[in-house]
């Protein structure tokens, strides 16, 4: 057992130095994430002027300006750049191989690489975050309740788990059609648009908005935003943040699924 | 005579090499598309619930989305490719193999490979742009119109091409420059959009910064506007802004010229 959570520990460790090295960069690349929020800041400042009133679908201009910017937090735990493309890569070169042949959990490894490359990416993106929010501040109605806030963190730390699994899983569709590109593109577009990354998902008119409420990707980036703004009314929380833990288990379950199934079929291509 | 005879090969061995992986071709393509019809309808349910956003009607603005379209696929398909590779070109040293041609070299290096598949969305824009103009109430087609558009979209083409390639230019000083990419699509992430909008204490001085010191917002409102509104009437700079927009346009290829021979003069190979 110990000697289990040291190859764990040692794993972790390995993960954080590699990503710690470009650390300078990686600051300044998060601060200029937040350049396209400017635009957006005077777009919803001119559609809501054009508009002539001071909500639409129940969000005022500095609810949807203070939605964004929580998006960009979302977005910050559920989005797993390079971990399908990764996977597929790792099957369709062989490399995938050394799970087989090492006492390493595939998914495992995966994971607290993953872990390890959040935590680096919060201790450096914490700067630019904090300023960025420290200067939005008054677009925000102010902080939520303590159980509210709770439930924010709880549905961030699952929407970290669900965008894990959910992508992990696409990714082991690659035991099947080896190149996945194509369609990790179809994904990231759906994501894009039914997450609520691009507009609050009341936007969508019906049936549309009915169709997305099923989805499990409203929790990648919806979800926790709309808790924080109080959009969520309190007593829908706890059923919301249980179907979001059961869209995390579906994925857990389905990810373990696909790569049993895969290793079976897997033939070992290249070196 | 024989510069475009140069630029008809390279177009031809680009298509070659494009049709030699026709289902990669074929997804980049569909991709593309996709992206930008996700944006078109991004505005069409913003404009369920406004009638005009910085005094553009909802057909006027999807004018405006197929003039950004017809500018963003010609860049994307003649020079991004292009300035990207740039970089990676003074990293390896490969640019030892660029100056040794007997040709312009900011030619050679700016041209020399088209993506075809980025002129997919030039097809949708033409598309969006006939479904859109006969929708704006009250319009009337002036052949003035007609004959400016494409002059000043080809004008927007060069103005981002300049920033494009004083941007790449700038990697053979700094070795490498990976962000390139990111800081170009945050740069002009700003001309995408209306430049009314760029209101109020903070938008003025920006939208006075991105018109007359690096002039991304003419790129796009400038066509957009000639299109789609009677000859610019509604614009704050008027009619002069058009003729702004051409002095803007010989302004940045002569500063991006001068950029990329300064930075050429300071090339050391990185040994090839």
């Amino acid at each position: 057992m110990l000697a289990r959570v040291q190859t764990w520990w040692i794993i972790f460790r390995i993960c954080v130095e590699e990503r710690l090295v470009y650390r300078g960069d990686f600051a300044l690349g998060t601060l200029m994430r937040f350049l396209p929020l400017v635009t957006q800041i005077f777009l919803w400042t001119a559609v809501f002027a054009g508009a002539g009133k001071g909500s639409i679908v129940g969000y005022g201009r500095n609810d949807i300006i203070a939605y964004y910017l929580l998006t960009t937090i979302t977005r910050a735990f559920a989005s797993m750049p390079g971990l399908a493309s990764g996977i597929g890569r790792q099957v369709r070169e062989g490399e995938i191989k050394k799970f087989m042949i090492q006492p390493i959990d595939a998914v495992g490894f995966l994971l607290l690489a993953r872990i390890a490359h959040k935590l680096v990416y919060y201790a450096v993106a914490l700067g630019p975050f904090f300023l960025v929010f420290w200067i939005c501040r008054d677009y925000f109605p102010g902080w939520p309740e303590p159980p509210v806030l709770a439930a924010y963190f709880a549905s961030l730390v699952m929407s970290f788990l669900l965008g894990f699994f959910l992508e992990a899983t696409i990714g082991m569709i690659s035991f099947w059609f080896l190149e996945v590109s194509s369609l990790l593109f179809v994904y990231m577009l759906f994501n894009f648009f039914c997450s609520g990354h691009m507009f609050p998902l009341e936007i969508l008119p019906q049936p549309w908005q009915g169709i997305v409420e099923f989805l499990p990707l409203k929790y990648l980036a919806y979800y926790p935003a709309a808790i924080f703004l109080g959009k969520v009314p309190p007593e829908d929380l706890v059923q919301g943040l249980l179907v979001q833990a059961g869209w995390v288990l579906f994925f857990v379950i389905a990810c373990r699924a696909m790569l049993n199934a895969g290793y079976n079929r897997y033939s070992g291509y290249g070196g | 005579m024989s510069y475009l005879g140069v630029f008809l090969t390279f177009a031809r061995n680009s298509l070659i090499r494009d049709m030699t992986f026709r289902a990669n071709f074929l997804i980049e393509f569909i991709s593309s598309t996709a992206w930008m019809l996700m944006n078109l309808g991004f505005y069409a349910l913003v404009y369920r619930y406004t009638g005009n956003i910085a005094g553009w009607s909802k057909y006027e603005f999807f004018v405006f989305i197929s003039t950004t379209m017809f500018v963003n696929s010609l860049v994307q398909a003649f020079f991004m490719p292009n300035a990207q590779e740039l970089s990676e070109m003074v990293r390896t040293g490969g640019l030892d193999f660029a100056l040794l041609k007997p040709i312009d070299t900011q030619f050679l290096v700016s041209l020399h490979r088209v993506n075809w598949s980025s002129l997919g969305n030039f097809v949708i824009a033409c598309l969006l742009l006939g479904y859109a103009l006969p929708r704006i109430e009250g319009y009337q087609l002036s052949p003035l119109a007609v004959v400016l558009y494409p002059l000043f979209v080809v004008a927007g083409v060069l103005i981002l091409y300049s920033v494009m390639i004083a941007l790449a230019a700038t990697s053979i000083w700094l070795g490498r420059n990976q962000s390139l990419y990111d800081f170009w699509f945050y740069i002009t992430n700003f001309s995408r959009y209306p430049m009314e909008i760029y209101d109020g204490a903070y938008g003025l001085p920006l939208r006075w910064a991105f018109t007359f010191i690096v002039p991304i917002l003419v790129v796009i409102n400038v066509p957009a506007g000639i299109m789609a509104k009677p000859i610019l009437a509604d614009n704050p700079y008027g009619p002069w802004l058009a003729v702004f927009a051409v002095a803007a346009t010989v302004g940045s290829l002569a500063f991006s010229r001068w950029v990329f021979q300064r930075a050429l003069a300071s090339y050391r190979s990185a040994s090839s």
